[in-house]
């Protein structure tokens, strides 16, 4: 089991409390947690990466266990302790604007 | 009697507002979307409780909503919009080339004669057309492929498609509208398409009256008389009546003929309206005074309307898809401002009235007419 959290406007999306649980196969990767996001979920399709490019949104970071893996390549593994479900894994809406 | 449905987009979510036939007392529902900025929202004419929605933002890109019950309740449609092929390089603002990116949808066109239709103009400019209700979306490529593409350039707002008129009796008779690229035309159905903007002169352009390069800013088109196209430009109010095979200038008294909205009166075919801005640098009406401006012979001469509209101290704009009509009897205008203010004329622009006053930012205004 892998636990990911969600921004406030993602929630709302999607009809999901701040945390979500994806199944235990889910490959402990990136890439392999936000496409079980988005096949769990349909609505957040396109939200965090870019349709196009695949490419995480810039206003868009992910970060486990208080340490930001947005630059982190797709197919990294993330750390032990979000493929266990310990520390959820954490979509964050960057802080923009004035 | 009839009733309506006004659907307004807005800088941070889209409302929706009812009203009887009258005209006078309205219940106003939302914010849907809170927090995203709703550039268009649009009904089917064939299946009015089917609405769409535009829905974006800068962190979480773009989401179309689905409607079947009016707006009372919503799901997401498909948001993938993919360029056809390689989508090469349009102009950036100093003239390099800067490859097509998608950003937003800014309007939704139901078809008039298939509910399941649906076109999108998007920002970077191009076409999108869904034929399952929204599901799906493809590109008419043939736009942006014709030739000119490469030569594009975005207007202030970015280089959107904003403008998609359809001919209700030749569906496959279409002319958009991209800012700054001005006004392309297609006969069959959007695989072929040619510029369409002959008569139109524009000062800032090193060739002023250029095939292509024109800021359009808005056409709009009696459903009845389909050959007749209005526009607003930048500077200018136009007119085509060979379906923008050619335009003529018919600013004629307006105070000032730069601005962003147009429409038609839903019975007369040559009743226009705008709402005149006092220039590209001034996004407010001349002297802080809202008017909108009609004319009922088709352009040329126009008269104020204002009673009930703020005589002073206004500094709002009104933007390009924030005006619209129903098709009530008497016709009703209605106008959306930056200011946040919504109002109505139920009376073909003789009095005016606030349907809400302190909406967040004024993007887009649709009416549905209700039996």
């Amino acid at each position: 089991m892998i636990r990911v959290e969600l921004p406030s406007p993602l929630q709302v999306l999607a009809g999901v409390p701040r945390q979500v649980t994806l199944d235990a196969d889910v490959p402990a990767t990136q890439r392999g947690v936000l496409d079980a996001l988005e096949a769990c979920y349909p609505a957040l399709r396109g939200t965090l990466r870019d349709p196009a490019t695949g490419r995480r949104r810039p206003f868009v970071r992910f970060f486990a266990e208080l340490e930001d893996h947005s630059d982190d390549l797709p197919d990294d593994p993330l750390p032990a302790a979000v493929a266990a479900g310990e520390e959820p894994f954490v979509v964050l809406g960057a802080i923009a604007g004035g | 009697m009839g009733s309506v449905r006004v659907l307004v987009g807005t800088q941070k979510g889209a409302f929706v507002c009812t009203s009887d036939g009258a005209r006078r007392t309205w219940e106003v529902q939302g914010p849907h979307f809170a927090g995203w900025e709703v550039y268009h929202c649009a009904g089917s004419p064939l299946e009015p409780d089917r609405i769409w929605a535009s829905q974006s933002t800068s962190w979480f890109g773009q989401v179309v909503q689905r409607s079947d019950d009016g707006g009372r309740t919503w799901s997401t449609a498909g948001n993938a919009f993919a360029y056809e092929g390689t989508p090469g390089t349009h102009q950036w603002y100093d003239g390099s080339p800067r490859p097509w990116a998608f950003t937003r949808v800014w309007h939704l066109e139901p078809s008039p004669v298939d509910p399941d239709v649906i076109f999108a103009g998007v920002e970077d400019a191009a076409l999108f057309r869904s034929d399952d209700g929204g599901g799906t979306w493809r590109e008419l490529a043939g736009l942006r492929g014709h030739g000119t593409g490469p030569s594009w350039a975005p207007g202030a707002g970015g280089m959107c498609l904003h403008t998609v008129v359809v001919d209700p009796a030749d569906p496959r008779r279409m002319a958009v509208a991209v800012s700054a690229a001005g006004v392309f035309r297609t006969e069959d159905g959007g695989d072929s398409w040619a510029p369409a903007n002959r008569g139109l002169r524009s000062e800032h352009l090193p060739e002023p009256e250029a095939e292509v390069g024109h800021c359009v800013h808005k056409l709009a088109m009696h459903p009845d008389r389909p050959d007749t196209l209005f526009m607003q430009k930048h500077w200018d109010v136009m007119r085509s009546d060979d379906h923008g095979r050619s335009w003529t200038e018919i600013s004629g008294d307006l105070p000032t003929d730069f601005g962003f909205a147009v429409d038609v009166h839903a019975h007369e075919p040559d009743t226009v309206y705008v709402a005149p801005i006092t220039s590209d640098a001034l996004h407010y009406p001349p002297d802080g005074c809202l008017r909108v401006y009609r004319s009922r012979s088709g352009g040329g001469e126009w008269e104020p309307l204002g009673t009930g509209l703020p005589d002073s101290g206004c500094y709002v704009n009104v933007l390009r898809d924030a005006m619209a009509v129903d098709r009530l009897d008497p016709c009703g205008v209605y106008l959306g401002t930056t200011g946040g203010q919504l109002y109505v004329s139920p009376d073909e622009g003789d009095h005016w009235s606030a349907v809400a006053e302190h909406l967040p930012r004024v993007l887009s205004v649709e009416v549905q007419t209700l039996s």
